[in-house]
């Protein structure tokens, strides 16, 4: 199985990082960097489609637009044609093909993925904090840097948080998915229905995507109707609906649809004009309740600018680069598994981190003796993270949903558990940092080393939940 | 004089490649500027002059560095008439155009890479340093990496 030689075939890429030993032992096929991408992301076509782990919602989304529009064309498209006008059916089909375009263009791009901190700089950030003297300068070497930063952005100020899990100083906007272990720039929210968050370089195709639905949801309930009116004159109701028994589908799931996908073309147009992210609405940061003084800082003069800015405005490059090869002297995260054997460093870069060193050594030392068995075998991701796999499956890319996905996705600076001492850290990345240490004793950690790990962090975040 | 100091102790700078520099001579230490924030979100990096490079270049030429580079992904940034025209071009093309035209942020980062390779060539390498594209660190850091200085002679 070698997804990196044929073009296009489906092949779902495990989430454990391949070991650099294959390319060591003489392989000569290059890997391209979405094989060895850290992520819980999908790839598919050699890299080209990236997209979140879970996607049965995704298929779901697919499976009613084209269902439905397919019945409208197939069943009510002709009468209308006919007895109204051609041009109907041209706008429908218009319509739906705008609307997969940019459903596909939103769920099979990059929204705006961070790629992790090099194991250098997440050495430089944590020693060069703790040089400032924020940490007291301890035994043996640097620690942990501070969770915040604080920065004043256009008199306002913005505190900027550290992640754990890719050991960088996230920048203003950008949040953490803990759904697809990235952190996302601009993370607006993770859209099951979508199957991919929705961040930075996606958020146009996204809105366009459910702005034109709700057109098309409008249209093929406006035209359903009259279809049935129109027949119902000529032939009676009752005989009307028996002769198109499919206007009755359409026009149910339409009705339902409708509803959530108008409010939530509201809702984004709301946001897209006061320039602020779901996430930074829900949490009310730039609300005038929270203080006199208190504006948004992102925002543009006027709400024309706002949206031109977000929907017109230039498309950031993917910082990825997830089809590029993997050169062999390219710092890569959570591979290495010593940082003193590659550069000789005066800087006391060595014995800082021996936790994570210890950490990625024994990772890499799993990977490495389990690597024929993960060829073999696809790593099923259906044991996944319960608690959070249930939050967005079957939960309405609503308003409603957004605080559960939300709770998953970021930190909530008002939970309980912030106040006690053990956490001054992001609680679910505490999780994933108290646990680690244990992966070494934990002999039974086999070939999804990486999967549990994640698992009992999410376990790990259950239990404070709790607290 | 310096210079033609440096140009003699580190021949293999001029007729080697910058990837042959990366892996013949040791790395002494690595300096990462940081993103500068106070603007918002836009890709700016902070002038601030690090303690690690003062004996190898002058600070000025530094700042200088930083600033074009600056202004140049600001430039890639920046909403005006022409990102509006091609944003307002590629959604009416449902996006299809970009198979065949590049946008203009990738232009500019173009640009970029032609300037940090020039910069390299003309000022860091004969200083024993190492600009490295932040497009390769995914626009968090301006990496320098600093060789070790191997002159003997009489000294910078």
């Amino acid at each position: 199985m070698d997804p990196g030689m044929t073009e296009c075939q489906y092949s779902q890429i495990s989430t454990v990082a391949s070991s650099p030993m294959e390319s060591q032992l003489g392989k000569k096929i290059p890997k391209r960097k979405w094989q060895t991408f850290p992520g819980r992301n999908k790839f598919y076509c050699n890299g080209r489609i990236m997209m979140g782990r879970q996607t049965g919602v995704f298929y779901l989304t697919l499976v009613l637009i084209v269902v439905t529009s397919g019945l409208f064309f197939a069943f009510d498209c002709p009468f209308l044609a006919y007895s109204l006008s051609p041009a109907i059916p041209a706008i429908g089909a218009f319509l739906f093909l705008f609307v997969m375009g940019m459903l596909l263009r939103a769920s099979f791009s990059d929204p705006g993925v961070l790629p992790r901190a090099t194991p250098d700089e997440a050495a430089h950030l944590e020693c060069q904090i703790a040089d400032d003297g924020i940490n007291s300068p301890g035994s043996g070497g640097c620690r942990s840097p501070p969770r915040t930063q604080e920065v004043v952005i256009n008199g306002q100020t913005v505190k900027l948080k550290y992640c754990f899990t890719c050991k960088i100083f996230r920048p203003p906007r950008a949040s953490h998915c803990s759904l697809c272990d990235n952190c996302v720039e601009r993370f607006d929210h993770h859209c099951p229905w979508v199957g991919n968050c929705v961040g930075k370089r996606n958020y146009r195709y996204f809105y366009l995507f459910i702005l034109s639905l709700s057109f098309l949801t409008i249209f093929i309930f406006a035209f359903v109707i009259t279809h049935i009116v129109l027949r119902s004159n000529q032939t009676g109701f009752l005989s009307a609906l028996k002769d198109s028994p499919a206007s009755v589908l359409e026009v149910v799931v339409c009705f339902f649809s409708m509803w959530s996908i108008v409010g939530l073309s509201g809702f984004h147009t709301y946001l897209i004009g006061s320039n602020q992210t779901t996430n930074e609405d829900i949490k009310g940061l730039w609300s005038s309740k929270r203080g006199k003084g208190n504006y948004n800082p992102y925002s543009y003069s006027s709400v024309i600018t706002n949206c031109c800015a977000a929907l017109c405005g230039p498309l950031p490059p993917s910082l990825i680069d997830r089809r590029g090869f993997i050169q062999p002297d390219t710092p890569q995260t959570a591979i290495q598994s010593n940082g003193t054997t590659a550069y000789v460093a005066p800087q006391p870069q060595a014995p800082m981190c021996d936790q994570d060193q210890c950490i990625q050594g024994t990772k890499f030392v799993f990977q490495a003796a389990t690597t024929p068995l993960l060829h073999s075998d696809p790593i099923s991701l259906g044991s996944v993270p319960p608690l959070l796999g249930k939050i967005p499956l079957g939960v309405a890319c609503s308003t409603l949903s957004y605080p559960a996905q939300h709770a998953a996705a970021a930190s909530m600076p008002s939970r309980p558990w912030e106040g006690q001492a053990l956490a001054h850290r992001d609680p679910e990345h505490e999780a994933n940092r108290q646990l680690y240490p244990q992966a070494p004793g934990l002999g039974a950690y086999g070939p999804s080393s990486q999967d549990s790990l994640h698992q009992d962090s999410v376990r790990g975040l259950v239990k404070l939940s709790s607290v | 004089m310096i210079h033609i100091l440096h140009r003699f102790f580190f021949p293999f700078l001029q007729t080697h490649s910058l990837q042959d520099l990366r892996q013949q001579a040791p790395v002494a230490a690595k300096v990462f500027v940081q993103r500068d924030y106070t603007s918002g979100t836009i890709c700016q990096f902070q002038t601030k002059f690090p303690a690690a490079l003062e004996t190898r270049i002058d600070k000025q030429q530094f700042e200088d560095t930083i600033r074009k580079l600056n202004s140049l992904y600001a430039e890639a940034e920046k909403l005006g008439g022409r990102s509006y025209l091609e944003g307002c071009l590629a959604c009416l093309t449902a996006y299809t155009i970009f198979l065949c035209m590049e946008t203009h942020y990738e232009k500019v980062l173009k640009k970029i890479a032609n300037y940090i390779q020039d910069q390299n060539d003309k000022i860091y390498a004969p200083r024993g340093l190492l600009l490295i594209d932040p497009i390769e660190r995914g626009l968090r850091v301006v990496e320098i990496t600093v060789f070790e200085d191997r002159s003997t002679g009489p000294g910078r």
